[in-house]
Protein backbone atom coordinates (compact mmCIF):
# COMPACT_ATOMS: atom_id res chain seq x y z
CA UNK A 1 0.00 0.00 0.00
CA UNK A 2 2.94 2.28 1.10
CA UNK A 3 4.72 1.32 -2.09
CA UNK A 4 1.81 2.07 -4.30
CA UNK A 5 1.51 5.72 -2.86
CA UNK A 6 4.95 6.51 -3.41
CA UNK A 7 4.84 5.26 -7.06
CA UNK A 8 1.84 7.34 -7.89
CA UNK A 9 3.56 10.27 -6.43
CA UNK A 10 6.65 10.00 -8.29
CA UNK A 11 4.58 9.30 -11.84
CA UNK A 12 2.70 12.47 -10.52
CA UNK A 13 5.74 14.56 -9.81
CA UNK A 14 7.09 12.95 -13.61
CA UNK A 15 4.06 14.31 -14.79
CA UNK A 16 4.23 17.81 -14.01
CA UNK A 17 7.70 18.23 -14.51
CA UNK A 18 7.07 17.18 -18.15
CA UNK A 19 4.00 19.58 -18.70
CA UNK A 20 6.33 22.36 -17.20
CA UNK A 21 8.95 21.60 -19.59
CA UNK A 22 6.66 21.43 -22.53
CA UNK A 23 5.35 24.61 -21.50
CA UNK A 24 8.29 26.66 -21.20
CA UNK A 25 9.54 25.96 -25.17
CA UNK A 26 6.15 27.47 -25.67
CA UNK A 27 5.57 30.74 -23.50
CA UNK A 28 8.40 31.51 -20.77
CA UNK A 29 7.15 32.63 -17.33
CA UNK A 30 9.77 35.47 -16.86
CA UNK A 31 11.02 37.50 -19.79
CA UNK A 32 13.69 40.22 -19.34
CA UNK A 33 13.93 42.97 -21.76
CA UNK A 34 17.60 44.02 -22.30
CA UNK A 35 17.14 47.84 -23.49
CA UNK A 36 18.64 48.59 -26.74
CA UNK A 37 18.54 47.29 -30.14
CA UNK A 38 19.41 43.85 -31.52
CA UNK A 39 22.76 43.29 -32.25
CA UNK A 40 23.50 43.64 -36.31
CA UNK A 41 25.31 41.28 -38.48
CA UNK A 42 28.79 41.42 -37.97
CA UNK A 43 29.83 41.15 -41.46
CA UNK A 44 27.48 44.24 -41.95
CA UNK A 45 30.38 47.33 -43.12
CA UNK A 46 28.09 50.00 -41.85
CA UNK A 47 27.77 48.99 -38.21
CA UNK A 48 31.66 48.93 -38.01
CA UNK A 49 32.05 52.23 -36.34
CA UNK A 50 29.20 52.33 -33.77
CA UNK A 51 30.22 52.63 -30.53
CA UNK A 52 28.15 50.27 -27.98
CA UNK A 53 26.69 53.57 -26.61
CA UNK A 54 24.90 53.90 -30.02
CA UNK A 55 23.28 51.32 -29.66
CA UNK A 56 21.84 52.74 -26.25
CA UNK A 57 18.13 54.06 -26.23
CA UNK A 58 17.10 57.91 -25.84
CA UNK A 59 19.52 60.78 -25.47
CA UNK A 60 23.04 60.33 -24.81
CA UNK A 61 23.93 61.77 -20.63
CA UNK A 62 26.49 65.08 -20.45
CA UNK A 63 30.25 64.75 -19.97
CA UNK A 64 31.34 66.21 -16.52
CA UNK A 65 32.27 69.71 -16.85
CA UNK A 66 35.16 69.17 -15.07
CA UNK A 67 36.84 67.17 -18.65
CA UNK A 68 36.74 70.52 -20.33
CA UNK A 69 38.61 72.70 -17.37
CA UNK A 70 40.74 75.26 -18.33
CA UNK A 71 41.06 74.18 -22.18
CA UNK A 72 41.92 76.75 -24.59
CA UNK A 73 39.04 78.25 -27.23
CA UNK A 74 39.79 78.37 -30.28
CA UNK A 75 36.49 79.37 -32.26
CA UNK A 76 38.32 80.35 -35.71
CA UNK A 77 39.15 76.49 -36.47
CA UNK A 78 35.47 75.27 -37.21
CA UNK A 79 33.81 78.47 -37.99
CA UNK A 80 33.37 77.62 -41.53
CA UNK A 81 31.11 74.49 -40.20
CA UNK A 82 28.49 76.34 -38.41
CA UNK A 83 25.38 73.93 -38.58
CA UNK A 84 22.37 76.14 -39.58
CA UNK A 85 18.30 74.89 -38.57
CA UNK A 86 14.89 75.10 -39.51
CA UNK A 87 12.14 77.46 -37.63
CA UNK A 88 11.24 76.03 -34.57
CA UNK A 89 13.41 73.13 -35.38
CA UNK A 90 16.25 70.75 -33.45
CA UNK A 91 16.48 68.30 -36.76
CA UNK A 92 19.73 68.02 -38.45
CA UNK A 93 19.24 68.27 -41.89
CA UNK A 94 20.70 66.98 -44.48
CA UNK A 95 22.28 69.55 -46.14
CA UNK A 96 24.27 70.54 -43.14
CA UNK A 97 25.79 66.76 -42.79
CA UNK A 98 28.95 67.71 -44.50
CA UNK A 99 29.89 70.33 -42.06
CA UNK A 100 28.85 67.86 -39.11
CA UNK A 101 31.38 65.24 -41.26
CA UNK A 102 34.07 68.41 -40.86
CA UNK A 103 33.79 68.62 -37.32
CA UNK A 104 34.60 64.74 -36.97
CA UNK A 105 37.16 65.00 -39.30
CA UNK A 106 39.02 67.45 -37.06
CA UNK A 107 38.23 65.49 -33.77
CA UNK A 108 39.79 62.66 -35.56
CA UNK A 109 42.98 64.53 -36.48
CA UNK A 110 43.28 65.65 -33.13
CA UNK A 111 42.44 63.03 -30.24
CA UNK A 112 44.06 65.86 -27.73
CA UNK A 113 41.38 68.40 -28.76
CA UNK A 114 37.73 68.59 -27.27
CA UNK A 115 34.67 70.65 -28.85
CA UNK A 116 32.22 72.94 -27.17
CA UNK A 117 29.08 73.53 -29.34
CA UNK A 118 26.92 76.53 -29.01
CA UNK A 119 22.76 76.49 -29.72
CA UNK A 120 21.07 79.48 -31.01
CA UNK A 121 18.05 80.48 -31.88
CA UNK A 122 16.21 83.53 -33.95
CA UNK A 123 14.36 85.76 -32.25
CA UNK A 124 10.99 84.75 -32.51
CA UNK A 125 10.15 82.16 -29.60
CA UNK A 126 10.06 83.03 -26.38
CA UNK A 127 13.25 83.37 -23.89
CA UNK A 128 13.29 80.24 -21.89
CA UNK A 129 11.84 78.08 -24.61
CA UNK A 130 14.52 79.55 -26.63
CA UNK A 131 17.12 78.68 -24.05
CA UNK A 132 15.64 74.74 -24.02
CA UNK A 133 15.63 74.95 -27.83
CA UNK A 134 19.25 76.43 -28.60
CA UNK A 135 20.32 73.28 -25.89
CA UNK A 136 18.24 70.93 -28.11
CA UNK A 137 20.08 71.47 -31.31
CA UNK A 138 23.68 71.77 -29.74
CA UNK A 139 22.64 68.38 -28.32
CA UNK A 140 20.98 67.19 -31.65
CA UNK A 141 24.18 67.73 -33.26
CA UNK A 142 26.46 65.86 -30.19
CA UNK A 143 24.17 63.12 -31.00
CA UNK A 144 25.30 63.44 -34.52
CA UNK A 145 28.77 63.30 -34.04
CA UNK A 146 28.31 60.31 -31.60
CA UNK A 147 26.86 58.61 -34.73
CA UNK A 148 29.92 58.98 -36.84
CA UNK A 149 32.17 58.05 -34.09
CA UNK A 150 33.04 60.40 -32.30
CA UNK A 151 33.20 60.10 -28.80
CA UNK A 152 29.99 62.51 -26.88
CA UNK A 153 32.69 62.80 -23.68
CA UNK A 154 34.74 65.13 -25.79
CA UNK A 155 31.94 67.08 -26.48
CA UNK A 156 30.12 69.70 -24.45
CA UNK A 157 26.98 71.93 -25.24
CA UNK A 158 26.15 74.89 -24.20
CA UNK A 159 23.03 77.18 -25.03
CA UNK A 160 22.84 80.88 -25.79
CA UNK A 161 18.90 81.12 -27.00
CA UNK A 162 18.28 84.01 -28.60
CA UNK A 163 21.13 86.31 -26.30
CA UNK A 164 23.61 85.91 -28.78
CA UNK A 165 22.45 86.56 -32.75
CA UNK A 166 24.87 86.32 -35.41
CA UNK A 167 23.18 88.72 -37.38
CA UNK A 168 20.93 91.42 -35.40
CA UNK A 169 18.22 92.25 -38.31
CA UNK A 170 14.73 91.37 -37.26
CA UNK A 171 13.90 89.46 -40.85
CA UNK A 172 13.52 86.33 -42.56
CA UNK A 173 17.91 86.42 -43.16
CA UNK A 174 18.80 87.88 -39.96
CA UNK A 175 16.45 84.81 -38.24
CA UNK A 176 18.01 82.13 -40.61
CA UNK A 177 21.54 82.86 -39.59
CA UNK A 178 20.74 83.20 -36.42
CA UNK A 179 18.87 79.64 -35.91
CA UNK A 180 22.64 78.01 -35.92
CA UNK A 181 25.72 75.36 -33.34
CA UNK A 182 28.39 77.38 -33.88
CA UNK A 183 31.68 75.26 -32.95
CA UNK A 184 34.50 76.23 -30.90
CA UNK A 185 37.98 73.61 -30.89
CA UNK A 186 39.12 73.14 -27.32
CA UNK A 187 42.74 72.51 -27.04
CA UNK A 188 44.45 71.35 -23.65
CA UNK A 189 46.66 74.58 -22.22
CA UNK A 190 50.11 73.91 -23.05
CA UNK A 191 52.34 72.26 -20.83
CA UNK A 192 49.53 70.00 -19.21
CA UNK B 1 18.33 97.12 1.23
CA UNK B 2 16.40 99.24 4.22
CA UNK B 3 13.37 99.45 1.31
CA UNK B 4 13.26 95.78 1.11
CA UNK B 5 14.06 95.40 4.68
CA UNK B 6 10.57 97.39 5.44
CA UNK B 7 8.79 95.57 2.64
CA UNK B 8 9.34 92.09 4.91
CA UNK B 9 8.66 93.70 8.12
CA UNK B 10 5.50 95.74 7.06
CA UNK B 11 4.11 94.75 4.15
CA UNK B 12 3.98 90.77 3.97
CA UNK B 13 2.48 90.63 7.44
CA UNK B 14 -0.36 92.54 6.20
CA UNK B 15 -0.71 90.76 3.09
CA UNK B 16 -0.79 87.56 4.99
CA UNK B 17 -3.02 88.97 7.54
CA UNK B 18 -5.63 90.60 5.22
CA UNK B 19 -5.49 87.08 2.80
CA UNK B 20 -6.25 85.05 6.40
CA UNK B 21 -9.49 87.44 7.30
CA UNK B 22 -11.45 87.44 4.18
CA UNK B 23 -14.16 91.21 4.75
CA UNK B 24 -17.68 90.79 4.98
CA UNK B 25 -19.45 93.60 4.33
CA UNK B 26 -22.06 95.09 6.89
CA UNK B 27 -26.21 93.54 6.06
CA UNK B 28 -27.86 96.27 5.18
CA UNK B 29 -31.60 96.17 4.62
CA UNK B 30 -30.77 97.35 0.89
CA UNK B 31 -29.20 94.56 -1.61
CA UNK B 32 -26.16 95.22 -3.55
CA UNK B 33 -25.78 93.74 -6.51
CA UNK B 34 -21.81 93.94 -7.01
CA UNK B 35 -20.83 92.86 -10.69
CA UNK B 36 -18.75 89.29 -10.61
CA UNK B 37 -15.70 89.94 -12.36
CA UNK B 38 -14.88 88.85 -15.60
CA UNK B 39 -11.58 88.09 -16.79
CA UNK B 40 -10.56 90.27 -19.97
CA UNK B 41 -13.90 91.75 -20.05
CA UNK B 42 -14.74 93.49 -16.79
CA UNK B 43 -15.54 97.46 -16.52
CA UNK B 44 -13.15 99.66 -14.57
CA UNK B 45 -14.53 101.60 -11.52
CA UNK B 46 -14.99 105.43 -11.96
CA UNK B 47 -12.93 107.55 -9.61
CA UNK B 48 -12.54 111.24 -9.37
CA UNK B 49 -8.59 112.33 -8.52
CA UNK B 50 -8.38 115.88 -6.72
CA UNK B 51 -5.88 118.01 -5.00
CA UNK B 52 -3.11 115.68 -6.09
CA UNK B 53 0.35 116.86 -8.26
CA UNK B 54 3.32 116.11 -9.72
CA UNK B 55 4.90 112.68 -8.83
CA UNK B 56 2.55 111.72 -5.90
CA UNK B 57 -0.70 112.01 -8.57
CA UNK B 58 1.48 109.97 -11.48
CA UNK B 59 1.74 107.38 -8.45
CA UNK B 60 -1.80 107.17 -7.90
CA UNK B 61 -2.71 107.12 -11.41
CA UNK B 62 -0.66 104.47 -12.38
CA UNK B 63 -1.41 102.29 -9.61
CA UNK B 64 -5.11 102.65 -9.83
CA UNK B 65 -5.34 102.32 -13.64
CA UNK B 66 -3.42 98.65 -13.76
CA UNK B 67 -5.98 97.60 -10.38
CA UNK B 68 -8.96 98.67 -12.85
CA UNK B 69 -9.82 101.89 -11.91
CA UNK B 70 -10.86 104.60 -14.60
CA UNK B 71 -10.45 108.47 -14.09
CA UNK B 72 -13.23 110.92 -14.70
CA UNK B 73 -14.81 114.37 -13.03
CA UNK B 74 -16.28 114.41 -9.63
CA UNK B 75 -19.93 114.45 -10.44
CA UNK B 76 -19.74 111.23 -12.44
CA UNK B 77 -17.12 109.28 -10.25
CA UNK B 78 -18.15 106.39 -8.22
CA UNK B 79 -15.36 107.23 -5.45
CA UNK B 80 -13.93 110.99 -4.98
CA UNK B 81 -10.45 110.73 -4.39
CA UNK B 82 -9.18 113.72 -2.87
CA UNK B 83 -6.64 115.49 -0.44
CA UNK B 84 -3.65 117.27 -0.51
CA UNK B 85 0.37 117.54 -0.89
CA UNK B 86 1.59 119.38 2.11
CA UNK B 87 4.88 118.07 2.88
CA UNK B 88 3.59 114.94 3.26
CA UNK B 89 0.46 113.05 1.64
CA UNK B 90 -3.53 113.13 3.17
CA UNK B 91 -6.03 111.48 1.36
CA UNK B 92 -9.89 110.89 1.77
CA UNK B 93 -12.39 108.47 -0.37
CA UNK B 94 -15.71 109.59 -0.90
CA UNK B 95 -18.66 106.37 -2.02
CA UNK B 96 -20.63 109.23 -3.89
CA UNK B 97 -23.69 106.77 -4.07
CA UNK B 98 -23.79 105.56 -0.28
CA UNK B 99 -22.46 109.37 0.36
CA UNK B 100 -20.00 108.49 3.14
CA UNK B 101 -16.47 108.78 3.62
CA UNK B 102 -14.66 105.48 3.61
CA UNK B 103 -11.57 105.95 3.82
CA UNK B 104 -9.27 109.54 5.16
CA UNK B 105 -5.75 109.18 6.67
CA UNK B 106 -2.48 110.83 6.01
CA UNK B 107 0.82 109.34 5.62
CA UNK B 108 4.53 110.28 7.01
CA UNK B 109 7.72 109.32 6.51
CA UNK B 110 9.95 107.68 3.58
CA UNK B 111 9.17 109.50 0.30
CA UNK B 112 6.25 110.94 -1.06
CA UNK B 113 6.28 108.57 -3.87
CA UNK B 114 6.14 105.70 -1.20
CA UNK B 115 3.11 107.72 0.78
CA UNK B 116 1.05 107.52 -2.57
CA UNK B 117 2.05 103.96 -3.18
CA UNK B 118 0.46 103.52 0.51
CA UNK B 119 -2.39 105.35 -0.05
CA UNK B 120 -2.95 103.63 -3.22
CA UNK B 121 -2.99 100.52 -1.22
CA UNK B 122 -5.37 101.98 1.02
CA UNK B 123 -7.55 103.09 -1.47
CA UNK B 124 -8.36 99.69 -3.43
CA UNK B 125 -8.67 97.78 0.30
CA UNK B 126 -11.53 100.28 1.13
CA UNK B 127 -13.17 100.04 -2.36
CA UNK B 128 -12.52 96.55 -3.05
CA UNK B 129 -11.53 94.79 0.05
CA UNK B 130 -8.92 93.04 -1.66
CA UNK B 131 -4.86 93.81 -0.98
CA UNK B 132 -3.35 95.95 -3.15
CA UNK B 133 -0.24 95.66 -5.21
CA UNK B 134 1.10 99.37 -5.05
CA UNK B 135 4.14 98.60 -2.45
CA UNK B 136 5.06 95.04 -4.09
CA UNK B 137 8.72 94.37 -5.58
CA UNK B 138 9.47 92.79 -9.00
CA UNK B 139 12.79 90.74 -10.43
CA UNK B 140 13.71 91.18 -14.26
CA UNK B 141 16.45 90.93 -16.29
CA UNK B 142 18.02 93.83 -17.77
CA UNK B 143 19.79 93.00 -21.14
CA UNK B 144 22.31 95.41 -23.25
CA UNK B 145 22.55 94.87 -27.44
CA UNK B 146 25.67 92.96 -26.54
CA UNK B 147 23.33 90.11 -25.21
CA UNK B 148 24.87 90.64 -21.47
CA UNK B 149 22.87 91.90 -18.46
CA UNK B 150 22.06 92.02 -15.10
CA UNK B 151 19.15 91.16 -12.72
CA UNK B 152 17.15 94.19 -11.28
CA UNK B 153 15.12 94.41 -8.40
CA UNK B 154 12.41 97.42 -8.25
CA UNK B 155 9.17 98.53 -7.21
CA UNK B 156 6.54 96.81 -9.57
CA UNK B 157 6.46 100.06 -11.24
CA UNK B 158 10.04 99.69 -12.36
CA UNK B 159 10.85 102.46 -9.69
CA UNK B 160 13.89 102.30 -7.19
CA UNK B 161 15.51 99.76 -9.53
CA UNK B 162 18.56 98.44 -8.33
CA UNK B 163 20.82 96.15 -10.02
CA UNK B 164 21.77 93.02 -7.87
CA UNK B 165 24.13 91.28 -9.96
CA UNK B 166 27.49 92.88 -11.54
CA UNK B 167 28.84 90.09 -13.84
CA UNK B 168 28.06 91.70 -16.86
CA UNK B 169 27.55 88.16 -18.34
CA UNK B 170 24.19 86.53 -19.98
CA UNK B 171 21.77 86.61 -16.78
CA UNK B 172 17.75 85.13 -17.06
CA UNK B 173 14.75 83.72 -15.29
CA UNK B 174 15.15 85.43 -11.92
CA UNK B 175 12.64 83.73 -9.39
CA UNK B 176 11.72 85.29 -5.75
CA UNK B 177 11.62 82.52 -2.72
CA UNK B 178 8.34 83.66 -1.91
CA UNK B 179 7.76 86.09 1.34
CA UNK B 180 11.28 86.15 1.72
CA UNK B 181 14.08 88.67 -0.07
CA UNK B 182 16.20 86.11 -1.48
CA UNK B 183 16.09 84.95 -5.32
CA UNK B 184 17.40 82.16 -7.89
CA UNK B 185 18.13 83.47 -11.29
CA UNK B 186 20.90 81.57 -14.38
CA UNK B 187 24.12 83.28 -14.53
CA UNK B 188 26.81 82.49 -17.65
CA UNK B 189 29.04 83.65 -15.29
CA UNK B 190 31.24 80.41 -15.13
CA UNK B 191 31.09 80.12 -19.16
CA UNK B 192 27.63 77.77 -18.71
CA UNK B 193 24.37 78.55 -17.71
CA UNK B 194 24.16 78.31 -13.65
CA UNK B 195 21.55 78.69 -11.41
CA UNK B 196 22.42 80.61 -8.16
CA UNK B 197 20.61 81.13 -5.18
CA UNK B 198 20.87 85.28 -3.75
CA UNK B 199 20.19 85.99 -0.30
CA UNK B 200 19.30 90.09 -1.22
CA UNK B 201 19.68 91.24 2.76
CA UNK B 202 23.39 89.66 2.81
CA UNK B 203 24.34 90.14 -1.25
CA UNK B 204 25.83 86.71 -0.58
CA UNK B 205 24.85 84.01 -3.50
CA UNK B 206 26.11 80.15 -4.62
CA UNK B 207 25.42 78.00 -7.18
CA UNK B 208 22.68 75.84 -6.98
CA UNK B 209 22.75 73.47 -10.18
CA UNK B 210 25.90 73.52 -11.78
CA UNK B 211 25.57 70.67 -14.44
CA UNK B 212 26.79 70.05 -17.74
CA UNK B 213 24.74 71.47 -20.47
CA UNK B 214 21.63 73.77 -19.61
CA UNK B 215 20.84 74.56 -16.00
CA UNK B 216 18.02 77.55 -16.02
CA UNK B 217 13.97 78.12 -14.83
CA UNK B 218 14.32 77.80 -11.67
CA UNK B 219 11.14 77.98 -10.03
CA UNK B 220 10.39 78.09 -5.84
CA UNK B 221 7.71 75.98 -4.44
CA UNK B 222 5.48 78.06 -2.07
CA UNK B 223 7.02 76.88 1.16
CA UNK B 224 10.50 77.89 -0.28
CA UNK B 225 11.80 74.52 0.29
CA UNK B 226 12.19 73.32 -3.19
CA UNK B 227 13.32 73.97 -6.73
CA UNK B 228 11.80 73.17 -9.80
CA UNK B 229 13.95 73.77 -12.48
CA UNK B 230 15.03 72.89 -16.33
CA UNK B 231 18.42 70.55 -16.39
CA UNK B 232 20.02 69.27 -19.59
CA UNK B 233 22.56 67.05 -17.69
CA UNK B 234 21.54 63.63 -18.75
CA UNK B 235 20.88 64.51 -22.78
CA UNK B 236 17.72 66.55 -23.34
CA UNK B 237 16.10 69.60 -21.40
CA UNK B 238 13.47 68.25 -18.74
CA UNK B 239 11.99 69.44 -15.30
CA UNK B 240 14.14 68.07 -12.51
CA UNK B 241 13.43 68.89 -8.94
CA UNK B 242 16.02 69.61 -5.77
CA UNK B 243 15.86 70.96 -2.30
CA UNK B 244 16.27 74.48 -2.14
CA UNK B 245 20.00 74.09 -1.52
CA UNK B 246 20.61 71.96 -4.26
CA UNK B 247 20.53 68.74 -2.81
CA UNK B 248 18.24 65.82 -3.57
CA UNK B 249 18.16 66.21 -6.79
CA UNK B 250 15.40 64.13 -8.95
CA UNK B 251 14.35 64.19 -12.61
CA UNK B 252 10.84 64.68 -13.06
CA UNK B 253 9.88 64.24 -16.45
CA UNK B 254 11.55 62.60 -19.85
CA UNK B 255 10.03 64.39 -22.46
CA UNK B 256 11.91 65.94 -25.19
CA UNK B 257 10.96 69.43 -25.19
CA UNK B 258 10.51 70.55 -21.80
CA UNK B 259 10.85 74.38 -20.32
CA UNK B 260 9.28 77.24 -17.82
CA UNK B 261 8.35 75.40 -14.67
CA UNK B 262 6.09 76.53 -12.17
CA UNK B 263 4.32 75.47 -9.34
CA UNK B 264 0.76 74.90 -7.82
CA UNK B 265 0.46 77.40 -4.90
CA UNK B 266 -0.58 74.24 -2.61
CA UNK B 267 3.27 72.61 -3.97
CA UNK B 268 1.06 69.63 -5.28
CA UNK B 269 1.73 69.97 -9.15
CA UNK B 270 4.46 71.53 -11.28
CA UNK B 271 2.58 72.73 -14.66
CA UNK B 272 5.46 73.58 -17.42
CA UNK B 273 5.32 73.58 -21.62
CA UNK B 274 6.33 70.91 -23.22
CA UNK B 275 5.59 68.86 -26.82
CA UNK B 276 3.17 65.75 -26.82
CA UNK B 277 2.26 63.94 -29.91
CA UNK B 278 4.02 66.75 -31.88
CA UNK B 279 2.14 69.45 -30.42
CA UNK B 280 3.28 71.85 -27.81
CA UNK B 281 0.90 71.99 -24.69
CA UNK B 282 0.80 72.45 -21.04
CA UNK B 283 1.18 69.68 -18.24
CA UNK B 284 1.35 69.09 -15.14
CA UNK B 285 3.12 66.76 -13.25
CA UNK B 286 2.94 65.56 -9.67
CA UNK B 287 5.87 67.45 -7.46
CA UNK B 288 6.81 63.98 -5.52
CA UNK B 289 6.96 62.84 -9.48
CA UNK B 290 4.37 60.54 -11.14
CA UNK B 291 2.09 60.76 -14.35
CA UNK B 292 1.98 63.86 -16.64
CA UNK B 293 -1.69 65.64 -17.34
CA UNK B 294 -2.06 68.17 -19.95
CA UNK B 295 -3.41 71.34 -19.24
CA UNK B 296 -5.73 71.60 -22.66
CA UNK B 297 -5.82 75.57 -23.70
CA UNK B 298 -8.07 74.93 -26.83
CA UNK B 299 -7.93 78.10 -29.34
CA UNK B 300 -4.36 79.38 -27.77
CA UNK B 301 -2.09 77.26 -29.86
CA UNK B 302 1.84 76.61 -28.73
CA UNK B 303 1.70 77.74 -25.36
CA UNK B 304 4.64 78.50 -23.18
CA UNK B 305 6.12 80.18 -19.84
CA UNK B 306 2.87 79.28 -17.68
CA UNK B 307 2.79 80.71 -14.35
CA UNK B 308 -0.22 79.44 -11.54
CA UNK B 309 -1.85 82.33 -10.15
CA UNK B 310 -1.25 82.19 -5.86
CA UNK B 311 -4.77 81.77 -5.30
CA UNK B 312 -4.77 78.87 -7.68
CA UNK B 313 -7.65 79.72 -9.82
CA UNK B 314 -5.75 80.49 -12.90
CA UNK B 315 -2.76 80.10 -15.37
CA UNK B 316 -1.49 82.70 -17.13
CA UNK B 317 1.00 81.70 -20.19
CA UNK B 318 2.37 82.67 -23.46
CA UNK B 319 0.75 81.69 -26.96
CA UNK B 320 2.18 81.62 -30.11
CA UNK B 321 0.67 82.24 -33.24
CA UNK B 322 2.07 84.86 -35.86
CA UNK B 323 2.33 86.91 -32.60
CA UNK B 324 2.72 86.12 -28.95
CA UNK B 325 -0.29 86.50 -26.52
CA UNK B 326 -0.77 86.79 -22.72
CA UNK B 327 -4.02 83.97 -22.02
CA UNK B 328 -5.11 83.12 -18.62
CA UNK B 329 -6.81 79.48 -18.69
CA UNK B 330 -8.81 78.48 -15.17
CA UNK B 331 -6.45 76.28 -13.86
CA UNK B 332 -8.74 73.16 -13.35
CA UNK B 333 -9.62 73.47 -17.00
CA UNK B 334 -12.02 75.38 -19.21
CA UNK B 335 -11.74 78.02 -22.40
CA UNK B 336 -8.42 80.34 -22.42
CA UNK B 337 -8.68 83.89 -22.91
CA UNK B 338 -6.57 85.97 -24.73
CA UNK B 339 -5.51 89.09 -23.01
CA UNK B 340 -3.43 91.55 -24.76
CA UNK B 341 0.07 91.08 -26.78
CA UNK B 342 2.87 90.15 -25.10
CA UNK B 343 5.07 87.49 -23.48
CA UNK B 344 6.20 85.66 -19.94
CA UNK B 345 2.90 86.79 -17.90
CA UNK B 346 3.82 86.44 -13.85
CA UNK B 347 0.69 87.14 -11.12
CA UNK B 348 1.02 89.56 -8.35
CA UNK B 349 0.42 88.43 -5.02
CA UNK B 350 -3.38 89.26 -5.20
CA UNK B 351 -3.55 86.87 -8.66
CA UNK B 352 -5.40 90.37 -10.04
CA UNK B 353 -2.90 91.80 -11.76
CA UNK B 354 -0.01 90.35 -14.39
CA UNK B 355 3.80 91.71 -15.44
CA UNK B 356 4.64 90.20 -18.41
CA UNK B 357 7.50 91.60 -21.56
CA UNK B 358 5.99 93.77 -24.30
CA UNK B 359 8.28 93.55 -27.78
CA UNK B 360 9.04 97.29 -29.53
CA UNK B 361 11.68 98.22 -31.81
CA UNK B 362 13.80 95.26 -31.44
CA UNK B 363 13.74 95.12 -27.84
CA UNK B 364 11.90 94.42 -24.55
CA UNK B 365 9.51 96.64 -22.44
CA UNK B 366 7.97 95.54 -19.31
CA UNK B 367 4.18 95.91 -18.91
CA UNK B 368 1.76 95.96 -16.01
CA UNK B 369 -1.78 94.52 -16.95
CA UNK B 370 -5.32 94.29 -14.75
CA UNK B 371 -6.38 90.86 -16.27
CA UNK B 372 -10.05 91.91 -14.98
CA UNK B 373 -10.44 94.80 -16.83
CA UNK B 374 -7.55 94.65 -19.63
CA UNK B 375 -5.87 98.04 -18.69
CA UNK B 376 -2.29 98.00 -19.32
CA UNK B 377 0.18 100.39 -18.95
CA UNK B 378 4.64 100.47 -19.22
CA UNK B 379 6.21 100.90 -16.09
CA UNK B 380 9.61 103.15 -16.28
CA UNK B 381 11.98 101.62 -18.15
CA UNK B 382 15.74 100.80 -16.81
CA UNK B 383 18.15 100.65 -20.16
CA UNK B 384 18.39 98.06 -23.03
CA UNK B 385 16.02 95.76 -23.15
CA UNK B 386 14.24 95.23 -19.60
CA UNK B 387 12.22 91.25 -19.51
CA UNK B 388 11.68 88.14 -17.54
CA UNK B 389 9.98 89.74 -14.90
CA UNK B 390 9.18 88.02 -11.60
CA UNK B 391 6.61 89.33 -8.84
CA UNK B 392 7.42 89.06 -5.59
CA UNK B 393 4.75 87.08 -3.84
Amino acid sequence: MKMMKLTYLLAFALAVTLADTGCKNHRPVKVTQIPGSPTGNPNDQTDLNTKPYNNQPGPIAAAPLEEFEGMAKDPAALAAYTVHFAYDSSVVRKSERSNIQAVADALSRDSSAKLLIEGNCDERGTEEYNRALGERRALAVRQALAKGGIDPMRIRTISYGKDKPADPGHDESAWAKNRRDDFVLLHPKSGS
Amino acid sequence: MKNYQRFLKICLPIVFAAAAIHPVRGQNELTITREVPVIGNSKPIPVSLEGFSGEVADVLKLDLYVQGFSFTNADTAQYQISGTIAGSVQGRVVDRFAKSTILSHSYTGASLRRQAHAFADDIVQAITHKNGIAQTQIAFKVQSSTGNGEIFVADFDGHNAQSITHDNTIVAAPAWVPGRLAIYYTSYKRGNPDIFYHNLSTGQRHVVAGYSGLNTSAAVSPDGSKVAMILSKSGSPNVWICNADGTDLKRLTSSSEDSSPCWSPDGQWICFATKIADRRVLAKVPAGGGELQRIPTPGAPNPTEPDWSPDGKWIAFTSQTSEFDICVVPAGGGDPTVLVAGEDPSWSPNSRTLIFTRRTGGRYVLSVLDVFTKQVKDIARISGSDSQPAWAR
